[in-house]
């Protein structure tokens, strides 16, 4: 099987550096702790070293080049036994647009399924279900548990010698609830053969100890953790980018005046439950942004089920409203009120918070204009929205163009690459847009 | 004057402090090691290495006195115990040297005599003329082990009442003796005197001996030994003792209620131990005490900053490969080295090195299960084995404990020729988290004692082949 070699991180805040010297060529042999190459940032100079020993199949990245992203695969190395003439780069973030590129391996790669059968008591068990085109280093019993709990090896960090995925790490998984196979996708640059630990940062404690720094130590909640982690994994293994469109809310703040006049007593709809209602209705109307990675395949969801981002004292949580598409103002607007209290006060239910085919932050009421929200995986998108406000719009009339005041919110779109290509992810912007700026639209 | 100040002092020059003092001088930490009496400690000069001395020289004797078995007429034969307790002083100093010599290439200082806590950042170090010495420490490491636990009546008295010290060089060859206590010490003198020809009788508190290890192996210790001639009293014990000039009379109580007495020529106390906690100066600092036993995180470090401690004063078990390992792992948590992660003590083997030897790593049967394990358990007798019916060595088991579920080796239980030398087998697959198709799957070479290892996984799967 081969592997990639990946751009190392000099540092933990390194996006990018130059590849300054290759000290080895194609065909050359290298053992484990080979120095390969030199990269260089602004900043220091270092040793790229071979991490697997093998033939250095391919060389992506040319000596002297500037501004290699960090994880870009900049050789490939065909391991013992394998041609190297067949080896192609994995699909672990290589510079060249490959989308979807095949797992290199010639070998027939067995598809998984994605929810692997409850292994019988007793019978031997198969391997976990493995991220495709990724070696990961495991321990014969963390695969033995991870398939027996259907955890996907390739979306945990491993904490044995070497990054080797062991028991604890599994075990830690299944009690944290993530690492599901199916919903995690590869995650190309911590598990396996990474030549830094990359998000393992400078040690904080450490630099203020040594600069006498006065600080409260707070030890991190179960959440704060898995927040940590999530997030880490997001950022690192989803490909994002981001799109943004300005949506003008005047017609909608119409409609909510008198749909808020004819309701109930007691039942007050906000703009945000607008929002989520549109949402959904732009997610059945754009169904390609209702899906999710599974690593060999594309899940597309039938309904629209929202996370809302909530913040509370002890972090954030994402209560989703189900089947969203198909719920009431005043059902959505009851059901979240009722949600973020929970969350607030930590009485929610797993179920409540886990799964949801999409995502929503809002930071409009702390008056922040746009921003950019980081994917909730396996959500193939979540949408950051800003402040409504009065902004100055030019319109063009039959009178030709005019200067005009407008209540106008931007919203942003952060897509995972790997389900969302850029225009699949602009054409839910225009439905979402459609659905805010023409509100009757969403009652029916 | 030489330079006093140091990134890590270490208190105690055993298998534990000077391991971990190494280690630090790997990672380019300034180290030294205060030492009082010998490198090495106990382990090396009264422990684990000089017992294994006269073991040997009790195995060879054992041999001897069976050659006929093995085709060899030997005659009259007899011992010298001075030559076989001055070849075990040998042994014991020849390493001591060693451990000198590997501080000194590794640039360690030993600066002898007593080290004591001394306010934040400082250690007194005291020699035997009553010099004091200040040394600067950024960090300590406490290392200075235990000693034998003394029970009230049986204080020992270096005469009629020994501990290991005076059993391990013994003047003259008492006739009877009494060993009190079944645990590793206790009942691996109790081989070597019986080896001897002295008449041995073991008094232990309990209902069995080895009681830390799996109850099937304790039993067949049990029996091997009372085979070999040892007498074993369990649910027993030493209410008191009456001195005589050379000789002494125990009152022994047993499970029923009632006492006897036995008079025997000397008793060895061997009940365990106590840490080394006093006059180390930690009166006034943050370092908690938990009966004799120094409390630490997972890593090693006590309540006060900069003080670490680890091995036998950090509590059970009492074993030289654990305190080493605790060191390494303290000192490498002192210099930031990443990824390093607390000791797993169900993989810490234990050895016990009596005829027939016994050796375990992990959870015993009994163990599993009360933590929650369904247990698939395998079970491979030495009679079934080529190399063990070559030896002449036709009694043992290898037992091995899984996780019914997962394949996890739990636990493996050894009684036999050679299992001291088996067991690290189990340790590695242990440590790598093999399951038992990993095990299965291992080429074992033919003819080895190691084949039982195999055919022990297989059982518990029903795949014997040879039993």
């Amino acid at each position: 099987m081969s592997v990639d070699i990946l751009m190392p991180a000099l540092s933990p805040t390194m996006e990018e550096g130059n590849l300054a010297k290759w000290l080895v060529k194609e065909g050359d042999q290298v053992s484990s702790g080979d120095v390969i190459a030199e990269i260089e940032t602004d900043k220091a100079t270092m040793e790229v070293e071979a991490v697997d020993e093998g033939v250095i199949a391919k060389i992506l990245v040319a000596e002297g080049t500037e501004g290699v992203a960090v994880n870009a695969v900049i050789a490939v190395l065909a391991e013992e036994g394998e041609d190297p003439g067949s080896v192609q780069a994995g699909s672990g973030g290589a510079p060249a647009p490959a989308p979807a590129s095949a797992p290199a391996e010639s070998a027939p790669a067995p598809v998984p399924a994605p929810k692997p059968e409850k292994a019988q008591e007793t019978a031997p068990v198969s391997a976990a279900v493995p991220s495709p085109g990724k070696r990961v280093f495991s321990s014969p019993l963390a695969r033995r548990i991870a398939g027996q709990n259907g955890i996907d090896l390739g979306a945990l960090s491993g904490t044995g010698p070497n990054g080797r995925v062991v028991k604890r790490d599994v075990e830690a998984a299944m009690a944290a609830g993530t690492g599901k196979a199916g919903a995690a996708a590869a995650k190309p640059a911590a598990s396996g053969g990474a030549p830094m630990a990359i998000g393992a940062g400078p040690d904080p404690r450490k630099i203020a100890g040594q600069l006498d720094m006065v600080y409260e130590e707070i030890p991190a909640s179960g959440m704060r953790k898995t927040i940590a982690r999530r997030l880490v994994e997001a950022k690192q293994t989803v490909p994002h980018f981001y799109l943004t469109v300005d949506i003008e809310l005047d017609a909608l703040l119409a409609m909510r005046k008198q749909v808020n006049a004819a309701v109930p007593e007691g039942v007050k709809i906000s703009v945000n439950d607008m929002i989520i209602l549109a949402s959904a209705k732009a997610l059945i109307d754009e169904p390609d942004t209702n899906a999710s990675w599974a690593g060999d395949a594309i899940l597309k969801y039938q309904s629209a089920d929202v996370a809302v981002a909530v913040a509370t004292d002890g972090g954030l949580i994402t209560p989703v409203i189900r089947d969203a598409q198909s719920k009431s103002l005043s059902t959505i607007s009851a059901e979240m009120i009722d949600l973020a209290t929970r969350a607030r006060e930590g009485k929610l239910k797993p179920h409540e918070y886990q799964g949801g085919t999409f995502s929503i932050s809002n930071l409009g009421m702390f008056g922040v204009r746009e921003f950019a929200a980081v994917i909730n995986p396996p959500h193939g998108a979540i949408l950051a929205v800003g402040k409504g406000e009065k902004r100055p719009v030019v319109r063009t009339t039959d009178a030709g163009d005019e200067l005009g005041i407008a209540t106008v919110m931007s919203a942003t779109l952060s897509c995972d690459h790997r389900v969302v290509d850029g225009a699949v992810g602009a054409r839910w912007l225009n439905a979402f847009q459609k659905r805010l700026e023409n509100p009757l639209s969403m009652l029916l | 004057m030489a330079d006093t100040s140091y990134d890590l002092v270490v208190i105690g020059g055993g298998p534990g402090g000077y391991v971990a003092a190494i280690r630090a001088a790997q990672l380019g930490l300034k180290a030294c090691v205060v030492e009082r009496e010998h490198l090495g400690g106990i382990c090396l000069n009264w422990g684990c290495i000089p017992t294994k001395a006269l073991l040997r020289s009790a195995e060879v004797g054992h041999l001897i006195q069976n050659a006929e078995a093995y085709g060899w007429s030997v005659g009259n034969v007899s011992f010298d115990l001075d030559k076989i307790v001055q070849r075990s002083r040998g042994v014991a100093k020849q390493l001591t040297q060693g451990v000198g010599f590997l501080l000194k290439k590794n640039k360690v200082p030993v600066i002898e005599g007593n080290g004591k806590l001394a306010g934040k950042g400082k250690v007194e170090v005291t020699d035997k003329d009553g010099k004091k010495t200040v040394l600067a420490a950024k960090n300590t490491l406490l290392a200075t082990g235990a000693r034998a636990r003394v029970l009230p009546g049986l204080e020992p008295d270096g005469k009629l009442i020994w501990t290991y010290r005076e059993a391990m060089v013994p003047e003259s060859l008492p006739k009877s003796m009494l060993v009190v206590g079944s645990g590793a010490i206790g009942i691996e003198f109790a081989s070597f005197y019986n080896d001897l020809g002295v008449d041995v009788t073991v008094v232990e508190v309990v209902d069995r001996i080895l009681s830390a290890e799996d109850e099937e192996i304790s039993a067949l210790a049990h029996k091997a030994f009372v085979k070999a001639g040892i007498k074993i009293m369990t649910s027993a014990k030493v209410t008191g003792v009456k001195k005589a000039t050379d000789s002494l009379t125990a009152t022994i109580e047993t499970a029923d209620g009632k006492t006897q007495e036995m008079t025997v020529d000397r008793l060895i106390s061997a009940v365990g131990i106590v840490g080394n906690v006093e006059d180390i100066g930690l009166e006034g600092t943050k370092v908690a005490v938990d009966r004799s036993h120094i409390n630490t995180d997972p890593y090693g470090q006590t309540g006060e900053p900069g003080v670490w401690a680890i091995g036998d004063l950090t509590g059970p078990p009492w074993l030289a490969h654990k305190a080493s390992h605790e060191g390494i792992i303290a000192v490498e948590k002192i210099a930031g080295v990443e990824g390093v992660h607390p000791l797993d003590t169900t993989g810490v083997p234990g050895c016990t090195y009596a005829r027939p030897q016994v050796a375990s790593v992990g959870f015993t049967e009994a163990q599993a299960k009360d933590a929650g394990h369904k247990v698939r358990v395998g079970r491979f007798p030495f009679v079934g084995n080529g190399k063990a019916i070559a030896l002449g060595e036709p009694e043992g088991l290898v037992k091995t404990v899984f996780d019914d579920k997962t394949g996890e080796l739990l636990g493996a239980h050894m009684i036999g020729a050679e299992v001291t030398e088996l067991i690290q087998g189990f340790g590695i697959a242990k440590s790598l988290e093999t399951t038992e198709q990993d095990l299965m799957h291992t080429v074992f070479p033919h003819p080895t004692l190691s084949e039982m290892m195999h055919e022990s996984v297989l059982d518990a799967y029903d795949k014997a082949v040879h039993f």
